[in-house]
């Protein structure tokens, strides 16, 4: 019975590989998506701790600077 | 209206969001799959090579529902002149470059089984082609221009000009003798297809759709801070 679900009788070939094709793209971007994200977010928190004291508190009174900063984990 | 496109407030619901819509994308996503591979019948002509289906024709709708967004959100750029716009339609493209991708591989996979071929010169599959070239494009004018006015203009454009092909993809099997049949599924009329082919083809439609706005999400917030970065710069 296993075996007649994989060979879908004799378009499994087809059927396994379209899918296949689709989860491995899916995972693929996914995964390229979530890099960058997190590449953007290192870059940041480096950028921001390496501010002067004066321009560090002009950075940390905007709203969304703290919120990239509280998702990114960062301890700033 | 442009009030709720402050960058501040979407990025902080797009952080919350993004979790809620992976776990909704990883259930519906698994309930699809077991009904389009174990629990949808074969199909009395095309047998199991049916269940390709699932996973072609989504991707399909899916692609073009993003590049006309991309077109009609490129047109408002040259009306309400709002540079957020460009933004949230850049992060649209990739999920959009990834389904009309899947589209043309698992067509031409479906292809051999039903046509005896992988590829043909038809009406429907050449506007695909033509609609993932139109992608690359507009993927391409971000990473080739760097003047920013001169990136939206372009984009836009482009975003614009593909969107001619829209109605093209749409109508082409009307239009010409393609192998393609005419579309089953209307927002008008009843469909042609059974329930028990319906509901898992609906169902991939649902995960396909959450997956889009998963990258979607997270493409945003990556935009949006590379600009933040940007500005840290300048201060």
């Amino acid at each position: 019975m296993i075996k007649d679900l994989f060979l879908m009788n004799g378009y499994g070939i087809y059927v396994w590989s379209a899918f296949a094709f689709t989860l491995i793209s899916f995972l693929s971007l996914y995964t390229i998506i979530s890099l960058q994200l997190k590449k953007e977010q290192k870059r940041f928190e480096k950028n921001f701790s390496s501010l002067s004291e004066e321009k560090y508190g002009i950075a940390i009174n905007q709203e969304i600077h703290k919120e990239i900063l509280k998702h990114s984990g960062s301890k700033i | 209206m442009f009030n709720y496109l402050n960058p501040y407030k979407i990025f902080k619901i797009n952080s919350t969001l993004q979790r809620i819509i992976f776990f909704c994308f990883i259930v519906v996503l698994s309930i699809g799959l077991i009904e389009a591979l174990f629990l949808s019948p074969e199909d009395y002509l095309q047998k199991d090579s049916v269940r390709i289906m699932y996973v072609h024709v989504p991707a399909a709708w899916i692609s073009l529902g993003i590049f006309s967004s991309i077109a009609l959100l490129s047109f408002s750029v040259f009306i309400f002149k709002n540079k957020n716009l460009i933004m949230v339609s850049k992060s649209l493209a990739p999920s959009g470059i990834l389904f009309t991708l899947i589209a043309l591989v698992t067509g031409s996979i479906w292809g051999k089984p039903t046509w005896g071929t992988w590829w043909a010169w038809d009406a429907r599959i050449t506007s695909m082609l033509i609609l993932f070239i139109f992608y690359i494009l507009y993927l391409l004018s971000f990473r080739i221009f760097k003047d920013r006015e001169r990136v939206n203009k372009i984009s836009s454009l482009i975003a614009i000009f593909g969107a001619i092909n829209i109605p093209i993809i749409k109508f082409s099997v009307d239009w010409w003798n393609t192998l393609h049949q005419p579309a089953s599924i209307s927002l008008t009329a009843k469909s042609a297809i059974h329930s028990s082919m319906l509901i898992p083809l609906i169902i991939m439609t649902a995960a396909f759709a959450l997956f889009s706005v998963l990258i979607f999400l997270m493409k945003y917030n990556t935009e949006l801070i590379k600009i933040k970065n940007k500005g840290l710069k300048r201060l």
